[in-house]
């Protein structure tokens, strides 16, 4: 173990602290605590300025527009931190550059990486992903939705479900079914989708917070290059598989629980229940206290992971889990600040008394979606117990 | 930038788990739990040997002079074991408060000792986390009066330290006045004791005032953060028992590990130890190098260490059925160790409480 902070290190952060503290302004504003991917001037103005500094896209090769530097879990940490601490955005995050990306960089090839790495990390290019379908939830490698191949060209018809802001984004990544002699596994591809494209209709799918994070997607004959298939025909499952690890690792992010608790301190210090702070309860003091220890061990965890990649060594069991208990902790962040505010906790949207714009029972209601989505939290326990544990799969019905 | 164990720690790990499975297996470890003092000294001799005993004792006193991090890994290993040692006093709190409060002829005189695994401490600082019952003790005039509860490795000792007051005394056993009485928990693997003193007269007083409280502190850290590390031990074996026995076991003409309900028990299981060890690595390695941090740190590890293990060592049970709540398995000996292991030196509530103020929240 060896956590020092070189003098690099030190340099790292007073620097970063200094460029926030001067740049603050220019950030777009927090939504809800998550990093918002919405087209938006100020977004991408902010997150040039963050690249350019190696503040964003640190770790991606500089040939692709990232900053080309190794990875350093100290440096990550710092970043998560002082973004958390001084509740700036962090910059584009979420599908395109934190899933679609890494995958692209392990599976595409030259022209393929030329053509999208860049724009996607500068956040000119947002992206949803294609993966459920009605049909296909859990059991995803049933998906149906097509693609016939018709010389240089793939015709796609079908459907695909909880596409996250499909109505904003310029590019899909999803997994069609390319071989329909092949067995189920081996028939699907991963194939890029430009949602101007004609045949494609999204439409906004509203959920239970009230918003539309969700959309349905329906293609009909929908044409695409062959040559926007990454990797090869029928290894789509495959390569999916490496998108839905950095998914794992995304939902659940350190730095989202972190400041999460941050905000969370702040609320229950705030809030005043018979004159007194609600902070003063000793049973919401303890149920805070429990939630920053999970907080700090999912900290420490990330370090663990992160440290376990950079050397090249398999997380083992340990790198299935970020995903349960980060979302279930977000869950449970969201509640204490809830409960804390007593009938004041169910004012949502609107009137002059509600807490934090709604922004908690938005939290709430948001990562209980994301315990069900990227793969339930059974579908989690399922990976953890069979890849994780080497417990034997259910045998079929 | 490297978080987590390196490879001497790796190392140290493997030959002490390797060591503890043969010389104390479970078989062991029940012939131990039946004698008045679960000690085995021969074994203590050979685990001192290995520098387990002076762990955190300086070289310049005999030990190993290892960290806290190094400490953690031998706590985890004998955790796994469930295996009866005068580690957490001897060779963790009494080592730590003759270190920090002793004197220089104190430390070169009891250090190399405890180091050599020849000397057992119990240790009496309960009253320092929370006062139940009529428990206190006072030095009034050099002689201690009152009663000293939950003293650890309180059976058996050569020797007591204990807070009086704002003094740290170290007593001999059989002194006239000291009245030790042993105070039978679940876990039959550790042994307290109640210390009743009635004019008894210390052998030695370390320091006094807010230099006792300081080493008090520290003392308490230290073995707060190896307690976790333990309880991390007692989980990684009745998590690894669990999927043993789920494999092996038979209901409905199939291994009952491809049950879902049983599959979903184990990976919550995992999923809740695996953050928790590295927040218990990380409250180690900050109380030897990140000092501000390490209060902080040692109260939320144990607090959640505590959560975590009683949770895995009830699913643990509950996975394995019937079998599991019988006294001839063995994973009732983890169920007790993390029993008291959760109550010992501060309660999860009791950190909590504490790591709110400390924060001034």
């Amino acid at each position: 173990m060896d956590l020092s902070y070189g003098p690099e290190h030190a340099a790292f952060r007073r620097d970063l602290r200094a460029f926030l503290e001067a740049n603050r302004e220019q950030a777009p504003a927090l939504r809800g605590g998550e990093i918002t991917t919405l087209k938006d001037p100020k977004i991408r103005a902010w997150q040039k300025l963050l690249i350019e500094h190696g503040y964003a896209a640190r770790t991606i090769p500089r040939a692709y527009g990232g900053g080309g530097f190794a990875p350093d879990p100290l440096i990550s940490t710092i970043l998560a931190e002082e973004f958390g601490r001084a509740r700036v955005s962090s910059g584009v995050g979420g599908q395109g550059p934190d899933m679609f990306v890494p995958t692209l960089l392990e599976h595409g090839n030259e022209d393929q990486k030329q053509q999208w790495a860049a724009p996607t990390i500068r956040g000119e290019l947002v992206w949803c992903q294609g993966y459920s379908e009605p049909g296909a939830g859990s059991d995803l490698a049933s998906i149906t939705t097509s693609g016939r191949a018709e010389g240089d060209t793939l015709v796609i018809n079908g459907q695909k479900i909880w596409t996250s802001t499909a109505q904003f984004s310029d590019m899909m990544f999803g997994l069609i079914r390319t071989e329909p002699e092949a067995q189920k596994h081996a028939g699907i591809s991963y194939v890029v989708i430009p949602m101007n494209t004609p045949g494609i209709d999204v439409r906004p799918l509203k959920t239970m917070t009230g918003a539309a994070e969700f959309n349905e997607v329906f293609f009909t004959d929908v044409r695409v290059p062959l040559a926007n298939v990454i990797g090869k025909r029928g290894e789509g499952w495959k390569i999916a598989n490496t998108t839905l690890r950095h998914e794992r690792d995304m939902l659940g992010s350190a730095g989202t629980s972190d400041s999460l608790y941050q905000s969370l301190v702040r609320q229950l210090q705030d809030e005043r229940v018979d004159g007194a702070r609600a902070i003063d309860d000793p049973l919401v003091r303890d149920k805070l206290m429990a939630l920053q220890a999970k907080a700090i061990a999912m900290k420490c965890h990330a370090m663990r992971l992160l440290t376990a990649r950079v050397k090249g060594e398999p997380p083992g069991v340990a790198g299935l889990v970020t995903k349960l208990n980060g979302c279930q902790l977000n869950h449970d962040l969201a509640g204490l600040a809830i409960d804390a505010a007593g009938e004041a906790g169910a004012l949502y949207r609107g009137g002059r008394r509600v807490r934090d714009g709604g922004r908690w029972q938005f939290t709430y209601m948001f990562q209980l979606g994301l315990i069900i989505g990227g793969g339930t939290a059974q579908v989690q326990k399922n990976i953890i117990a069979e890849r994780g544990l080497g417990m034997p799969r259910e045998p079929k019905a | 930038m490297d978080f987590g164990l390196s490879d001497e720690q790796k190392l140290l790990d493997e030959s002490l788990r390797r060591f503890l499975a043969e010389r104390v297996p479970t078989t062991r470890v029940r012939e131990l739990i039946e004698t008045p003092d679960a000690h085995d000294a021969k074994a203590w001799g050979e685990l001192a040997e290995l520098g387990v005993a002076g762990c955190l004792i300086a070289e310049e006193h005999g030990g190993a002079g290892l960290t806290l991090l190094d400490a953690a890994v031998i706590s985890t290993a004998l955790g796994h074991a469930a295996a009866p040692t005068p580690f957490l006093g001897s060779a963790v709190l009494a080592p730590v408060l003759i270190a920090d409060a002793g004197s220089d002829a104190q430390r070169k005189e009891w250090l190399p000792k405890l180091a050599a695994g020849k000397l057992r401490i119990g240790v009496a600082i309960a009253e320092q986390v929370e006062r139940r019952d009529d428990a206190g003790v006072a030095l009034d005039a050099g002689k201690l009066r009152g009663a000293a509860l939950f003293a650890v490795d309180g059976v058996g000792a050569d020797a007591y330290l204990v807070a009086a007051g704002d003094s740290l005394a170290l007593v001999a056993k059989g002194v006239v006045g000291l009245t030790v009485e042993p105070m039978p928990t679940v876990d039959r693997t550790r042994r307290l004791a109640e210390l009743r003193f009635d004019g008894a007269t210390p052998s030695e007083l370390l320091v006094s005032g807010a230099d006792a409280r300081a080493a008090i502190a520290r003392a308490l850290v230290a073995a707060r953060v190896l307690l976790a590390a333990d309880m991390l031990g007692c989980c990684d074996r009745s998590l690894a028992m669990s999927v043993d026995y789920a494999a092996q076991r038979k209901q409905f003409d199939r291994p009952i590990a491809q049950f879902q309900a049983v599959k979903h028990m184990c990976a919550e299981m995992a999923a809740a130890i695996e953050p928790a060890r590295a927040l218990v690595w990380y409250a180690a390695h900050a109380a030897s190098e990140i000092p501000a941090e390490a209060p902080l740190l040692a109260l939320h590890a144990k607090a959640h260490m505590a959560e975590v293990a009683m949770d895995v060592v009830r699913t643990a049970t509950q996975v394995h059925g019937g079998i599991g709540f019988t006294d001839a398995y063995d994973l009732q000996l983890w169920f007790k160790r993390v029993s008291l292991a959760r109550q010992l030196l501060g309660t999860p509530a009791r950190l909590r409480a504490n790591a709110a103020a400390l924060q001034g929240l």
